[in-house]
């Protein structure tokens, strides 16, 4: 297991060395120049020019990359063009927030979402599942930042009881959170319910029924088990969603997160904090991912097995042979 | 081979027609396209004319859904909207399924190094976010609805691929493959006319349902300035303008969003029918 976190850890580090050099390729290719940007059309060239030549910008391709990956081998994410600011300070004070939101939205959406499905499929057919079916499609088809508007719109403007942009209290929180929750947890919910509803009709279900267990009991200690991981599966893309969302929510509520510096950084062309932030939002989600992959193997033996190395793998079986073996002798 | 085609069709038919949900989104989507060729026609004045005295109209006979800013009439920028969004989820869809099939059908009939290859491909691919990858792409190629599409396609490919590669490693090894290669077909032949169609089920329901995520997206993307500029309408944009009017003019941040909500509903409905249709585990 420990040899398998360490194999996944280890995977990230070409994978994320692969994100930068796509992003740097593809910062080459288009057209844009960061000097002009920020000097003004009004610059000269010889000032554009030496201001190109100061950030290193007229270096080949493989000299700037390797450049790049050297300094962030040393900590070193380079300095916003625009700012002046190291990019690392920078996004090490904007990183919680985004963060916040997506772990925060995802944990409301969880809470929601799986009771909802639960509620749902132990009502097939009834008024509340219907309701729970049509609630979570409309919410699905939503686009969060309309949903974040009318949210701004009723509890901001009419009721004035919430904040509508920035955070400066707990209550500028929940804006951003609920406003992302709310597709999430529809998400959560369809998943729920279908998983439940295949999981109820399976026979070890109707024994545990049959041999007088509660409904409680066999809803929650038999079915949801089973049931639970696809449920899990989902969270994970899910949070990589909600990496992406709270970029957008950020920008809605004016949340000083990295999605309004990513955001900012490409528009100017900032290099530097563009690299930076996409390093850091792809390096997340990929340990997320990780997480995810591990809490499969804690709820799902069969996949626990399946990360067991070789070696004890051979060690089980060549147990198992010599028992039988020993059986085998016993026997005659 | 003909009509027996036919009568696949036709049951597959008689299947969705069952759910009304279904049908009823199916119509939806229908006037849509309709309404996104016709909205020359259907359009009261030009998306771009403005009645400088009439800034912010409530709705009225002349304006049948009041006026922005501008004074340009709210209908005609909703009906002329649905042309843009449709396009972001239609082609962008398209552009991904053709790249993702393609790189799923060779990952997955070929296996061995391509698939390797292929999959580690991916791996990198989906270790970013996919609004974040679409964002920077967006945001690199520069702001405009073209480029929009072809970030929200490149956005949706992986997707495609795994679903393709996950279906054609359980096609793979049926009789009728066999067969094909025991008369001689090409490994193009065998994937494009026995591999593929066989494997379309899954993903039909993918692909509808995935037109109503690009639509969201790129509404998203719009809304922060990366997709449809001005002063072409787009109901992600369109939400964007009345963004800062929320407290007096709210029903215009309110309309296009509902176009937007309506659309995407209507592609998660058919997909949900379709799926149902297409499950050989519920018929009979």
């Amino acid at each position: 297991m420990i040899r398998y976190v360490v194999k996944r850890l280890l995977m990230m580090i070409p994978i994320l060395l692969c994100i930068s050099f796509f992003v740097m390729v593809l910062i080459d290719i288009t057209p844009g120049d960061p000097a002009r940007l920020l000097l003004g059309n009004t610059a000269t060239e010889e000032k554009i020019e030496s201001l190109r030549e100061e950030w290193g910008l007229n270096d080949p391709l493989p000299v700037r990359y390797g450049r790049f990956v050297w300094n962030i081998l040393h900590g070193d994410f380079g300095t916003s063009y625009q700012t002046k600011r190291p990019v690392a300070t920078e996004m090490f004070q904007r990183f919680p927030y985004t963060l916040l939101i997506a772990v925060l939205s995802l944990v409301l959406s969880v809470f929601i979402g799986i009771p909802l499905g639960v509620l749902a499929a132990t009502h097939q057919y009834t008024i509340w599942d219907n309701v729970a079916i049509f609630l979570s499609l409309i919410a699905v088809s939503m686009p969060g930042f309309w949903f974040a508007l009318l949210l701004i719109r009723y509890f901001g403007v009419v009721l004035a009881i919430l904040p509508t942009s920035g955070i400066e209290d707990w209550k500028g929180w929940i804006l951003p959170t609920v406003s992302l929750a709310l597709g999430y947890a529809a998400i959560i919910a369809r998943q729920t319910r279908s998983n439940l509803l295949e999981v109820i009709r399976q026979d070890y279900i109707t024994t545990a029924r049959a041999k007088g267990l509660a409904e409680g009991r066999v809803l929650y200690l038999h079915a949801m088990k089973n049931a639970i991981i696809p449920v899990v599966m989902i969270v994970g893309s899910i949070f990589g969603a909600s990496l992406g969302g709270a970029l957008i929510a950020e920008i809605v509520f004016s949340v000083p997160g990295l999605g309004q510096y990513t955001l900012s950084g490409l528009s100017n062309r900032d290099y530097p904090v563009i690299q930076g932030s996409v390093l850091i939002l792809s390096g997340l989600y990929s340990v997320i991912i990780l997480v995810i992959d591990l809490l499969f193997a804690l709820i799902d033996p069969r996949i626990r097995s399946q990360y067991s190395s070789k070696r004890e793998k051979i060690r089980k079986k060549g147990g198992v042979a010599a028992n039988e073996a020993e059986e085998g002798v016993a026997a005659d | 081979m003909k009509p027996k085609k036919e009568s696949q069709l036709i049951e597959f038919w008689l299947q969705l027609r069952k759910n009304k949900l279904a049908v009823v989104a199916l119509v939806l989507l229908v006037l849509l396209v309709l309404v996104a060729i016709l909205a020359p026609v259907l359009a009261p004045y030009p998306y771009a004319e403005m009645h400088p005295e009439d800034s912010y109209a409530p709705s009225s006979s002349k304006y049948l859904l009041g006026s922005d800013k501008l004074g340009r009439d709210v209908l005609s920028r909703l009906l002329w909207g649905a042309r843009q969004s449709l396009e972001m989820g239609i082609i962008s869809v398209a552009i991904a399924a053709v790249v993702g099939i393609f790189l799923g059908a060779l990952a997955g009939y070929y296996g061995g190094w391509k698939d390797n290859l292929i999959m580690r491909f991916l791996d990198v691919y989906e270790s970013m976010p996919m609004m974040l990858l679409c964002i920077t792409l967006a945001a690199i190629l520069g702001p405009s609805l073209r480029n929009a599409i072809i970030a929200i396609g490149v956005g949706s490919v992986p997707g495609y691929a795994r679903l393709t590669r996950a279906t054609i490693l359980t096609v793979r090894e049926k009789e009728y493959i066999e067969a094909a290669r025991a008369i001689n077909s090409s490994d193009a032949i065998i994937i494009v006319k026995h591999v593929i169609p066989n494997c379309m089920a899954p993903l039909i329901v993918d692909i509808t349902m995935n037109v109503g995520n690009c639509i969201l997206a790129g509404a998203g993307l719009s809304y922060i300035g990366l997709g449809v500029q001005a002063p072409v309408p787009e109901w992600g944009a369109m939400i964007s303008e009345a963004r800062n009017i929320l407290r007096d003019h709210f029903s215009l941040s309110l309309y296009p969003g509902i176009c937007v909500m309506i659309s995407v509903l209507a592609c998660n409905l058919l997909g949900d029918g379709l799926r149902d249709a297409l499950d050989p585990r519920l018929k009979n």
